[in-house]
């Protein structure tokens, strides 16, 4: 063998093995198809445990569209890549989950990999369910085996190349994934390690209010530091301290399960479901979620947007603000309005949103408000979209901030809302 | 000076820029057919058609609208010559109290006139804002359907019955 031949001969054994390596990674074996199990099959307690966990893990807030039958998937996810959108988790045989049989639902969950052996996109969060232990997983299964199935397939995603190759996302899992159960912490106590399990884990709250990377993976080193979801931002859970009032454990608790926060404000926008799915599990479950999000608040340095100058509403936009709130906002957030009066809700002055560093949450909720929904009326807001144009709402922000903030003036209020409200509408 | 023009009609109104629409159009214009609800934008009794979109006009201050034509109910018809969906309120009886009424066909009338065919989930939506404390939302549901050439809907829903006494005690 000549010394090219043998160059070629080793150069040819390392790419033969990247190629083995690759296909390993990127080839998942389909798990055998199995008859829907019965529903009588299921005992009622695992059932209802797996209610619990179900709701703990918000998944019919991204499988059910809008309008659309529980759990039968077709809601769009706007992602930098495209939109995906959530499949369908009834025990439908042909469009769902019908013939998934625990170990295949337990691989999903813990693997991102269906049935038949295809990679599941990461905005279903299985590197956060992967924690989850085998007794929430099969209760959850015991729950969405046992509910009514729906025919219905998701459309089609709508992916730029190459992410719609599905077979890449193996090395995307290779960075991000990180199976396995969580072990428990023993230098803390129950409660802690429950709530550890319940943000980490089920809950996913890293999903939403994490910032995200180039390829849509959580930033390592900033989990918790605050991220924008369907163009609304979900804020830092460890700066809770850096609120006007820092948020306590009640308040936290309260929040999580009725959707107010004295002192805070109300959920709005993706986070109101979640709050209405919390709102039917038990308040220890919430407890223990508060206790774990508490622990994890980083040092806050001195805020640095705090102005100490008279603010005053002076400028020329935050004048023409106070006549459109004047007409449109003092019934309820004026000083004197029965809303707060009797309604206890919080004054503007502790929004979370009027307080933000960027104009967006604010803005989000003068264009779209917070729906009626059914009987659950409780954060009513009525959208403003229809009524006013991106110069008033960012005359409204800017009274607002002036007035009852003591940070800065934001920057960029009108760009920002014509950007949004152009997001609104595509979405 | 504030400039409004409303069912087609060009008025200057010295009055405070913040004062909410409704009033202009009530104490200032003499329409009283939109109605003063609850002022919060929760019950729809002040809607009017502002530009195409149906708003609450206790919540919309008069600065705002500038050039945007404002409709209101007055619009639609007069007691002589109602409206299409006046028409069709009066033959199903669908005013009890009547507070809210003229907020509801306002609310249906921005929808028929964007989308005469509407599909029943969308009539649905649209008027979901709108609240009714007498509870007669079928019969108001009902008026809408007839001239969104919608099937009649729920078969437990009355009908018209167009020899009963109007108005009367049923």
């Amino acid at each position: 063998m000549t010394r090219k031949s043998r160059l070629l001969a080793g150069g040819g054994v390392v790419v033969v093995a990247a190629l083995a390596v690759a296909f390993l990674l990127m080839w998942k074996p389909a798990i055998a198809p199995v008859d829907p199990p019965a529903p009588a099959s299921f005992d009622a307690q695992t059932r209802l445990a797996g209610a619990r966990v179900v709701a703990l893990g918000d998944c019919i807030v991204c499988h059910t569209a809008k309008g659309g039958k529980p759990f039968a998937g077709g809601l769009p996810l706007a992602t930098p890549f495209g939109t995906i959108y959530a499949t369908n988790i009834t025990p439908d045989l042909e469009t769902g989950i019908g013939n998934w049989s625990l170990e295949a639902f337990m691989r999903a969950l813990r693997h991102g990999v269906a049935r038949d052996g295809h990679l599941l996109y990461p905005a279903f969060p299985y590197i956060h369910f992967t924690r989850m232990s085998d007794g929430d997983i099969s209760a959850a299964y015991a729950y969405l085996m046992t509910r009514e199935p729906v025919n219905a397939v998701a459309p089609a995603n709508e992916l730029i190349f190459p992410l719609n190759f599905r077979p890449l996302l193996a090395f995307w899992n290779v960075l991000f994934l990180h199976p396995g159960v969580q072990q428990p912490d023993a230098s803390k106590d129950a409660d802690w390690n429950r709530g550890k399990l319940l943000v980490d884990g089920l809950g996913h709250c890293a999903s939403c209010h994490s910032p995200l990377n180039l390829i849509g993976g959580e930033k390592s080193g900033h989990a918790f530091d605050g991220g924008v979801v369907d163009g609304w931002e979900a804020p830092a859970l460890n700066a809770l301290g850096a609120a006007p009032r820092p948020w306590t454990q009640d308040q936290l608790v309260a929040y999580l399960r009725s959707g107010r926060a004295s002192e805070h404000g109300a959920a709005a926008g993706p986070m109101l479901p979640v709050t209405r799915d919390l709102a039917t599990v038990p308040e220890e479950d919430v407890q223990a979620i508060a206790t774990y999000v508490l622990s994890i608040q980083k040092a806050q340095p001195v805020a640095a947007n705090v102005s100490t100058a008279a603010q005053g509403g002076s400028s020329p936009e935050a004048q023409r603000g106070a006549t459109l709130f004047a007409a449109s906002c003092a019934q309820c957030h004026g000083p004197a309005a029965p809303m707060q009066s009797i309604g206890e809700r919080p004054t503007l002055a502790f929004s979370t949103a009027v307080n933000a560093a960027t104009p967006r949450n604010a803005i989000q909720m003068m264009l779209s408000g917070n729906g009626w929904h059914g009987e659950d009326s409780e954060n009513y807001m009525p959208a403003f979209s229809q009524i006013y144009d991106d110069q008033q709402i960012a005359d409204l922000a800017a009274y607002i901030r002036a007035t009852y903030s003591q940070r800065g003036p934001w920057q960029d209020v009108e760009t920002t809302a014509v950007r949004l409200r152009k997001e609104n509408n595509a979405r | 000076m504030i400039n409004l023009t409303v069912n087609g009609v060009q008025h200057a109104l010295d009055i405070d820029p913040s004062t909410p629409l409704l009033y202009a159009l009530r104490n200032d214009l003499q329409l009283h057919g939109a109605k003063f609800g609850c002022g919060l934008g929760q019950c729809g009794a002040c809607t009017v058609i502002v530009d195409g979109e149906a708003v609450f006009s206790c919540l919309v201050p008069v600065s705002s609208i500038g050039k945007r034509p404002v409709r209101t109910i007055e619009s639609l018809g007069t007691i002589e010559h109602p409206g299409p969906l006046q028409k069709a309120f009066i033959n199903h009886q669908a005013a009890q109290c009547g507070y809210c009424i003229a907020g509801m066909i306002m609310r249906a009338q921005a929808l028929l006139d964007r989308n005469p065919r509407p599909t029943e989930r969308e009539l649905l939506e649209h008027m979901e804002p709108n609240l009714c404390r007498c509870g007669t939302h079928t019969r108001i549901l009902a008026a809408i359907r007839e001239v969104a050439h919608l099937p009649a809907g729920d078969a437990t829903a009355p009908t018209p019955q167009r020899t009963a006494s109007q108005g009367g005690a049923q």
